[in-house]
């Protein structure tokens, strides 16, 4: 059977970036709920993640798809030492905000007000761009983060001593790193393989 | 988990710096990272996508990001799949000429147009288009648009792969393999920053 992508030129796409949360649609056959096998079950991690699209259509690879999920998890959700949830997401969001991924994005904005209570510096990076100023702290982890999202990368020692002056520990600028470095992995699918709505 | 922390070997970590003391707080980030380049590079089912081919993917990505250390390790486990030499020469001499500065492209037409950068497309160019084939010829056109300008993607670019012999699932592994590299590849440049920069 010839495989054919699939288009949505009914949808309205977001033409700018938004807290709001939006729909994602897959350009490739995600497969069905039903037809999901007991491998690809397990490598969606969490089981709500069938009615996803997204996550279903990344599970014809299933173990790609569950170690990515892992990593994804632990480098946001685990706060046993390290940075707060607050800047992870900021650097997520950062990251997405400069690659251009309004979708990832949203998501990780939202996270970002909902830890940092800080609604209005988080609009100001979805509004401004990675070039707004949302306090030393915060720029030098915005900077950090996109200096990692170039490519050639141009994070370099004058970034690490930029979040050592801010008041970060190593430990911390590794989240930095961890979180900005992951998002330039899920931006790429997000982007690539669908498109939001 | 016995064989190398790939990470920690191309930030030149060792086990006992204080950067991998650092990562080994975080035992699942570092297993996890870890089982993802297994499972993309040493899998034994390798489906849609031949080692080979995501060898040498993953050897042209790393030369898109000018990482000569990352370009030798993959280019290692490439020559373990025996290629021609003309084909390692080519994807070599193709990832030099890819080279660009991302991420730029365009936005959906609107406010955020204002910010749209302009960048090149690239596409295998003479005469390494009969020496690399018609299925790794458009994997590393999509690659190069993937590392340097992803909001430029659209299904137009997933129907070129699918043309050129590309499966559904292999473009999701292909998808996944390079976006891998972006994330462990900024992994590995961050840490050696970090290391640089001293205590």
């Amino acid at each position: 059977m010839t495989e054919t992508v699939i288009t949505h030129p009914e949808i309205k796409e977001p033409v700018e970036f938004t807290l709001a949360t939006l729909d994602w649609l897959p350009w490739l056959a995600p497969p069905e709920e039903h037809t999901l096998t007991e491998r690809q079950r397990a490598s969606l991690v969490d089981a709500a993640r069938s009615k996803s699209a997204y996550f279903r259509l990344l599970a014809r690879d299933p173990d790609i798809l569950e170690a990515r999920t892992r990593t994804d998890k632990d480098i946001f959700y685990n706060t046993s030492s390290g940075l707060p949830r607050a800047e992870r997401e900021l650097s997520a969001a950062a990251t997405s905000r400069y690659n251009g991924c309004i979708y990832c994005a949203s998501v990780h904005a939202r996270h970002s007000v909902t830890y940092s209570k800080r609604p209005e510096d988080v609009q100001r990076l979805l509004d401004i761009g990675v070039s707004a100023d949302l306090g030393e702290c915060w720029n030098a982890i915005v900077a950090g983060a996109v200096a990692l999202t170039t490519t050639p990368i141009s994070f370099g020692p004058e970034h690490v001593r930029r979040l050592r002056e801010a008041g970060l520990d190593d430990a911390e600028i590794v989240d930095v790193i961890n979180s900005a470095a992951f998002f330039n992995w899920a931006n790429r699918l997000m982007l690539s393989l669908g498109e939001p709505a | 988990m016995t064989d190398p922390d790939i990470i920690d070997t191309l930030a030149g970590l060792a086990p006992s710096s204080p950067l991998a003391l650092i990562r080994n707080r975080k035992p699942v980030t570092r297993e996890q990272s870890q089982a993802s380049y297994r499972v993309l590079f040493e899998t034994v089912e390798p489906g849609d996508v031949t080692l080979q081919e995501r060898f040498a993917v993953a050897t042209f990505v790393a030369g898109l990001h000018a990482q000569d250390e990352i370009v030798d390790f993959y280019a290692d486990g490439l020559a373990r799949t025996n290629p021609p030499e003309a084909f390692v020469a080519a994807l070599l001499a193709q990832a030099t000429l890819g080279r660009a500065s991302g991420p730029y492209g365009a936005y959906p037409r609107g406010r955020l147009s204002a910010e749209d950068v302009a960048g090149p497309i690239f596409r295998v160019t003479e005469p390494h288009p009969g020496v690399l084939g018609a299925r790794l010829n458009a994997a590393l056109a999509h690659a190069h648009m993937l590392v340097f300008h992803p909001r430029d993607a659209g299904a137009t670019a997933l129907q070129e792969l699918l043309d050129a012999g590309w499966t559904n699932t292999g473009i999701v592994t292909l998808s996944q393999l390079v976006a891998f590299l972006a994330f462990q590849i900024r992994t590995v440049a961050g840490l050696r920053a970090l290391a640089v920069a001293g205590t």
